[in-house]
């Protein structure tokens, strides 16, 4: 079982990309469980949303405390929720930003992380450049996919047309290319480097 | 078909396929998503010969429900939590005039405090108001449910309530096989109502009715009742001839054949304690689970037979009868009245608090060293509540205790569960 966890703020569509995550795996013929933590939720206010892939039936009900991989949709919860809670070893980290690990002063956690698990993506400007909306959540989802090999880009792309519809499936679509390529880019120059040392 | 979608969804569109004429909604969280989704149906044209009905509170909404299926329309309305307790004296006079109204309960604590998360005081409040109750483990079975919730209903002319948990299913996606409309018309036929409001055949219904025939009446809703426990099996078979798939019936038991300790449990934490007696049970330990789908009528022949061979038996519920401990325990213990067996309560869960296999599995090998039944409250902060005492002591005018207890927790938003 993979399990995802994804954090982010009232207004970002943080369960809406849990739930595309299981929508997209479902293309795939597994078996995914995504549900929300809901909280007082408002705009702005700390959401979580989780989603566990299986290749079987998936009965667990619990929230997910030890999850293999994080989503960040907002790099200011970094410094309000207990983020990497639980996060398994070398799981995979994706977090919405223009800044690199090192800027936002978690070096010294992943230091002995393998530099192919985590990546920054400045998926924000993602959303507002093809959708019109600074919503980080499409552009994050592929760029998942590409960093953790969990999804194929198509099954996102399937998952989005199940959610939207028109232009803003075809921007989603658009920016969620643009997104799994520019992740796949940076993990692949991260292996080479990793190869290089 | 195959499809990945939410609780509420599936639900929406199982209701749907039922062909129900009268819909009334009132918004409450967590059932809203699915009157919403029925809603659209009926708006896009995709759910036709249906009504559907802004009601101004739940009490319209079970009132409008009691008139138009006493009309002869197939009716439905979903509710959770304080909404349910809003209309409860239509809720009692629905059952009272035998009518075959579904409903939905996206369980749901019950204040004060208020709170919005999953358990099951709604519900369980409500065990003796006449209502068939049926507990769904995942959202297929939730879907399934409903089907046969329509077929039962109107069979014995009793309402049905069928009881998903709040967010925990009504908010999560998962895989779901959606039948066709030929499959649900092939089970389901169309309503055909024992009584019936027809200005061509006038009767009375809800007139007032004195000492010498209330307790008769009250008896018939009993003997109904006890006719569902045949019926829910026969039903199930059906089903599973049509679907192709087991779902609903009295009781279903996992791993209980040569288990020392079952688990006694309804609804979707069933899915995580599953999870749990497989890792026990890889190590040795002889554990299994029952789960309960017909909360009322309560199923005690089932049960007794389903766990005469247990030396512990461990009810799990999410519902505190305040004062007196389980509610679901002291069904189960009925049942087991004459058999040599300990009966442990478990209160769990309560107002959205997180269940986890770990402390599942820590409660679950405590217990099998108890000798003395007990009443454990699963992952109770002692902390928090002696300090709370303790200021009582102190303090005469100690001060509201839900908010000395908020304080001395601090912050939450930080935590993850």
């Amino acid at each position: 079982m993979f399990e995802v966890r994804i954090h982010g703020r009232g207004g970002q569509g943080v369960v809406t990309a849990a739930e595309m995550l299981s929508i997209a795996a479902f293309e795939e013929g597994r078996h995914a469980q995504a549900f929300p933590s809901f909280g007082s939720e408002r705009t702005g206010a700390p959401v979580v949303a989780f989603c566990r892939i299986a290749d079987q039936e998936i009965r667990l009900r619990e929230p997910i405390m030890y999850p293999d991989a994080l989503i960040i949709q907002d790099p200011t919860l970094l410094f309000q929720v207990d983020v990497f809670s639980g996060l398994k070893k070398d799981g995979y980290i994706l977090i919405n930003t223009k800044s690199t690990f090192d800027e936002l002063g978690l070096s010294d956690y992943v230091r002995d992380w393998p530099a192919d698990r985590l990546c920054t993506l400045a998926a924000t400007d993602l959303g507002l450049k093809h959708v019109g909306r600074p919503m980080p959540n499409v552009p994050l989802l592929a760029g998942f996919a590409a960093l953790s090999g969990i999804t194929k880009l198509e099954s996102v792309c399937k998952a989005i047309g199940a959610k939207f519809s028109g232009k803003v499936a075809q921007g989603n679509i658009a920016g969620a290319t643009e997104a799994f390529e520019l992740v796949r880019a940076r993990i692949e120059s991260a292996r080479k480097e990793a190869a290089h040392a | 078909m195959l499809k990945q979608t939410e609780g509420s969804h599936a639900v929406a569109e199982a209701v749907a396929l039922c062909r129900p004429e009268v819909i009334c909604a009132y918004p409450i969280s967590p059932q809203t998503h699915i009157v919403e989704g029925i809603g659209e149906m009926v708006k896009s044209g995709e759910l036709t010969d249906c009504e559907f009905l802004n009601v101004e509170s739940e009490f319209a909404a079970m009132s409008v429900a009691i008139g138009s299926s006493a009309a002869g329309a197939r009716t439905y309305t979903a509710t959770a939590s304080q909404g349910l307790l809003f209309m409860v004296e239509a809720v009692f006079n629905a059952s009272g005039l035998g009518l075959p109204i579904v409903m939905t309960v996206a369980n749901r604590a019950i204040g004060a405090p208020i709170n919005i998360w999953n358990d099951h005081s709604d519900s369980l409040s409500q065990r003796d108001c006449g209502w068939i109750q049926l507990f769904a483990e995942t959202n297929q079975e939730a879907l399934d449910l409903h089907i046969q919730a329509f077929k039962l209903a109107e069979e014995v002319s009793l309402p049905v309530m069928v009881c998903m948990d709040g967010f925990i299913l009504t908010h999560a996606y998962e895989r779901v096989d959606m039948p066709t409309q030929a499959q649900v018309d092939a089970y389901l036929p169309p309503y055909e109502p024992r009584q019936v409001l027809d200005p061509a055949e006038p009767v009375s219904m809800g007139a007032m009715v004195g000492p010498e025939a209330f307790m008769e009446v009250r008896y018939l809703a009993h003997a109904k009742q006890m006719h569902a426990l045949e019926l829910i099996p026969q039903l199930g078979d059906e089903f599973k001839k049509v679907f192709g798939r087991d779902s609903g019936g009295l009781i279903r038991s996992y791993s209980i054949d040569d288990a020392e300790t079952v688990v006694v449990a309804m609804g979707s934490i069933l899915g995580t304690i599953k999870d749990v007696v497989d890792e026990m049970r890889a190590d040795g330990e002889k554990i299994g689970v029952l789960g309960i789908t017909s909360f009322r009528p309560f199923p005690i022949t089932a049960i007794r037979e389903a766990l005469k061979n247990a030396k512990r038996v461990v009810v799990l519920e999410k519902s505190l009868a305040v004062g007196r401990g389980g509610i679901l325990a002291s069904d189960v213990r009925k049942a087991l009245r004459k058999q040599p067996v300990d009966v442990f309560t478990v209160i769990a869960g309560l107002g959205g608090r997180a269940i986890t296999k770990k402390s599942l599995h820590a409660l679950f090998l405590k217990l099998a060293l108890e000798t003395e039944e007990s009443l454990t409250f699963l992952d109770l902060d002692w902390g928090v509540v002696n300090r709370q005492l303790e200021r009582e002591r102190q303090t005469r005018r100690s001060g509201p205790a839900a908010e000395n207890m908020l304080r001395d927790i601090g912050t939450v938003a930080s935590k993850i569960a």
